[in-house]
């Protein structure tokens, strides 16, 4: 993760995402910057917007090594979260003066299993590696937490990007969930309703999950070019009739499955889905090469594109973007519409993949919102994204594990989540607000006071 | 200093003035050494101490809150109250302190004008009456002059001698050395954070130069007389808003013709910015027209302008010329970066960029450790070098610059004059605008006065300084001619006595 960026001669050199955005999101409600990309007042140096500051303090403070820490800090206090939560462990604290072997063995034990569980699960599994020396299980025992690992992953790589790519474009794009949910949406429907032969379904499977995601880009991507309206507040909403929008749907006739009465809809033909790379046996299957390639093309486009030089530069300084006659409102429109596309295919991945092959209610999980939390880690650079994306899938398909054999509930793994991006994402955040402060503070004092 | 003195700190851009004078008045904290006040060394953890120590500053941006009168203003911070607790604002009291103080130093400021309404000249002033009522001594006045017309400058030179006279010290940081030569009585010369010379105002102009600069530096453009061709600009009636919707130019009519300079010269804020920003097609023309080389182009976006042949300079380089995160080189393509060498349909051309850098890094001069630094890490002359090389490196056929030089150190206002210059001589209409009247006069062929967003005036480069400086306040020709009683501003907008007061000494300092 120190050098995500292979393609740029020096990825840190072109930091690019204004994103007032942030700030909104972030819970500022200080306005430091009109939502329209129109001028602002004339000052000797333009307003350092808490987004700015924090995609600085982002890419200065977030080294491997931090990572590492942070991913460290979060163990320790999952493991107090684990200890707290175990009424039999927690009863031997009560005598910990006179046994604390007890205390400690007990903690121990709970701690270290749910670790190897969540180990185990996500990355390699020494029994079933003797096992298949052994003769007792075959080589997809082997692989099979690597292949769930993958395909947990695999949308998060897609929704993870969308998020990156507007916010490099200095727009904050929460709607990454609502535009999946578009995305598998139209994926679900061409799956199941347009006859096609094989190759071609899938294609046109796929490609409708991205239309759809693009469509929901769209709206307050234009909504913010052409009307200022914030696309945080937009993205937010539509997220919502998305949401509503897929419950109502899959109770449709020719839609909901014919056989079921509870809500869910058709299965996703054969010829539509994804090919599992290992076989039947592994879940693992193609999105996540698709994944790949998409993280290569957004590295590309935004290093290496036109396109990708106006993304930066609006979203480093709409202002100059526009004085050096870069249309900002096209811009910020195509951003919306490309993060759409990505956030689309995350979705159509939960559909057309192995995670599930029909519409319900909860097709997409939270692949948007994890998107969010994918992005800061991975720095908001496409392969900081990929790894990020990978520890992500590599926590969920573990927590599977771990809470079966070890009884730590799934939710431990989205506060580990959680706590990973706290760590890093905070310092950051916190610095900031406080870089903001002082430079506010300064200018007021020494230059600022539009009084005339 | 001494107690009655005027002392002038001399200093490039970024020499360190400012910053040493924010440490003065308490803002910064000093790193090392110390600030002695009466022989006593003094730790100062705000402005609040400060002006406890007796020393006031006044901001290059006033501190003021323009919907409150002059009153109201000084009062606020050390307001004073009566009725106890219940804490009464005693508006009486202050008022007649500040007509006391202004009465006193014969600062002419009227307690009960809205500031709002007060032209920048007895804002300032007003200002001073601040510091001054909180018994002060010693006096910083961080750049007085630079939002000045030059009869408001000549004003406040005669409000500085009063305080003088009372026994008060000032501190004048400044980077203009007429002024210093006219006031003051001791010079500080900086430059980088260190005192290189002090000098007494008897030393010339060049002197003092070279010692801000480090080395001689001429102080005039050297340049031929134009050659003139066609008209290759023309703006008819054109209006324009600002951003808040408030006309900011208004029926202006200007031609350039190819091979010239014409200069506009004006106070800023009087719609020269808007006046080029509907020229380049960032702002929306709202009537009239503009014509390049007989082109209607008055509609067209910024960049189809821009690939029509023009070159831009924006006045704020910061906020709008330059992506600091940005390379070196990425800035130096901000504008053609989609056309070839560079862009090949979707694609960039990174060693196209990276050539062509390098080679407009040597031509234009650029100071920097390499193409791929980032922008923003360039001093702001260099920063500045990098978009007029950016805009001089394709052709043109009319190049605008927007304050060229503002910021920008003597070495490099001097090539980028010289550059412009040169841009001329090939037959490119110029236009530049400025508000530094040196600088309006020393490029220009002819020269455009702005006032309230009108052309108030063409005149030549030779007019004398004071005849331009009326117009610039706003003074119309036939006015100045008259050097009448009623030498007012046309529209009588403005109140309390401000401009015409203005008007008036302005005559007087002339005749």
């Amino acid at each position: 993760m120190s050098d995500p960026n292979p393609q740029s001669g020096s990825p840190d050199k072109e930091p690019a995402s204004e994103a007032q955005a942030a700030q909104t999101a972030l819970g500022n409600t200080e306005q430091a910057e009109p939502a329209t990309p129109g001028r602002s007042a004339p000052e000797s140096e333009p307003k350092p917007s808490l987004g700015r500051l924090f995609l600085d303090n982002l890419w200065a403070a977030n080294t491997f090594t931090v990572t590492l820490l942070s991913l460290v800090l979060a163990i320790v206090v999952g493991a107090v979260l684990m200890i707290i939560s175990d009424p039999d462990v927690l009863s031997t604290y009560s005598y910990i003066t006179s046994r604390p072997s007890d205390a400690l063995n007990s903690s121990w034990t709970l701690v270290s299993e749910a670790y190897a569980n969540l180990f185990k699960g996500s990355i390699f599994d020494p029994e079933a590696f003797s096992g298949w020396l052994n003769g007792d299980n075959g080589w997809q025992a082997v692989l099979a937490p690597i292949s769930e690992t993958l395909t947990y992953a695999a949308p998060l790589v897609f929704t993870g990007l969308a998020v990156a790519l507007a916010f490099r474009g200095g727009l904050f794009n929460i709607g990454a969930q609502g535009q999946a949910t578009i995305g598998v949406i139209l994926a679900a429907l061409a799956g199941f309703l347009l006859p096609l032969p094989p190759g071609l379904h899938l294609l046109v499977a796929v490609l409708a999950g991205a239309l759809g995601g693009a469509i929901w880009g769209f709206i307050p991507g234009i909504l913010k070019a052409r009307a200022g309206a914030h696309e945080v507040i937009n993205t937010i909403m539509l997220n919502y009739v998305a949401t509503y929008f897929l419950t109502w749907l899959i109770v449709q006739n020719g839609v909901q499955d014919p056989t079921r009465t509870d809500a869910i809809s058709k299965a996703v033909d054969t010829s539509a889905q994804l090919p599992r790379l290992l076989g039947d046996n592994l879940r693992v299957h193609a999105g996540i090469l698709l994944a790949v390639l998409a993280t290569w093309g957004v590295a590309w486009l935004l290093n290496r594109s036109t396109l990708g030089f106006e993304l930066r530069a609006v979203g480093a300084n709409p202002d100059a973007a526009r004085t050096a006659g870069i249309s900002v409102t096209r811009t910020y429109t195509l951003i919306m519409v490309f993060s759409g596309i990505l956030a689309g295919l995350g979705g159509s991945n939960m559909v057309l993949g192995s995670t599930a092959s029909a519409l319900t209610p909860l097709v997409v999980a939270q692949i948007g919102f994890d998107g969010i939390l994918v992005a800061l880690l991975g720095r908001v650079k496409p392969w900081g994204v990929l790894l990020a994306a990978l520890l992500f899938g590599a926590l969920q398909a573990g927590g599977n594990r771990m809470q079966s054999y070890s009884g730590i509930s799934l939710e431990l793994v989205t506060v580990l989540q959680a706590l990973i991006v706290i760590f890093i994402a905070a310092p950051a955040l916190v610095k900031a607000i406080f870089q903001l402060r002082a430079a506010r503070a300064a200018r007021l004092q020494t230059s600022l006071a539009k009084g005339w | 200093m001494e107690p009655g003195e005027i002392h002038a700190l001399l200093g490039e851009n970024g020499a360190g003035k400012s910053t040493l004078m924010n440490v003065l008045y308490g803002l910064y904290q000093p790193d090392e050494g110390e600030i002695l006040v009466d022989g006593k060394p003094l730790k100062l953890k705000g402005p609040s101490d400060a002006i406890a120590a007796g020393i006031g500053m006044v901001h290059q941006h006033f501190m003021l809150v323009p919907v409150f009168t002059v009153t109201e203003n000084i009062m606020l911070g050390a307001e004073q109250v009566r009725g106890g607790i219940a804490g009464f604002l005693d508006r009486r009291r202050a008022r007649r302190q500040v007509a006391e103080v202004s009465e006193r130093y014969n600062l002419r400021v009227d307690p009960d004008a809205v500031i709002e309404d007060l032209p920048v000249g007895i804002q300032q002033r007003v200002e001073i009456v601040k510091a001054l009522t909180r018994d002060v001594d010693l006096l910083i006045l961080d750049e007085p002059t630079a939002v000045l017309t030059p009869q408001e400058t000549e004003e406040l030179l005669t409000v500085m001698r009063s305080l003088k006279a009372a026994g008060k010290s000032i501190v004048f940081i400044t980077h203009k050395l007429g002024e210093v030569k006219a006031i003051a009585d001791r010079i500080t010369v900086i430059r980088r954070g260190r005192t290189v010379g002090t000098a007494l105002p008897e030393a010339s102009r060049d002197e003092l130069a070279a010692l801000m600069v480090g080395r001689s530096v001429r102080l005039t453009v050297e340049k031929g007389t134009a050659t003139p061709g066609e008209p290759m600009l023309e703006v008819a009636g054109l209006v324009v808003d600002d951003d808040r919707q408030v006309r900011a130019v208004d029926g202006v009519d200007l031609t350039v013709r190819a091979g010239e300079v014409l200069g506009v010269a004006g106070v800023q804020g009087n719609g020269q910015t808007e006046l080029i920003e509907a020229i380049m097609g960032l702002r929306p023309v709202l009537a009239g027209t503009v014509s390049l080389g007989g082109d209607r182009i008055d509609g067209w976006k910024t960049k189809k302008v821009l690939r029509a042949g023009v070159g831009y300079v924006p006045e704020d380089r910061s906020v709008d010329g330059l992506v600091k995160e940005f390379s070196v080189a990425e800035n130096l393509v901000l504008d053609i970066y989609d056309r070839p060498p560079f862009g090949a349909g979707l694609a960039l051309r990174p060693d196209a960029i990276a050539t062509s850098a390098k080679e407009r890094i040597e031509q234009f001069d650029v100071r920097t450790s390499s193409a791929d630094a980032p922008v923003g890490t360039l001093s702001g002359g260099n920063q500045q070098k990098v978009i007029v090389a950016r805009e001089l490196s394709r052709p043109l056929k009319l190049f605008i610059a927007a304050q060229p030089t503002r910021g920008v150190d003597v070495g490099s206002i001097e090539f980028i004059h010289s550059r412009i210059i040169r841009e001329r001589d090939i037959g490119t209409a110029v236009m530049v605008v400025s508000s530094e009247l040196d600088e309006v006069i020393g490029l220009a062929d002819r020269i455009a006065v702005m006032y309230r967003g009108r052309i108030i005036g063409i005149v030549g480069p030779d007019t004398p300084r004071e005849e331009i400086g009326l117009l610039m306040a706003g003074i119309s020709p036939d006015a100045v001619s008259e050097r009448g009683a009623d030498a007012a501003p046309t529209d009588g907008t403005a109140t309390d006595g401000g401009p015409a007061s203005d008007a008036g000494s302005a005559n007087e300092d002339e005749a």
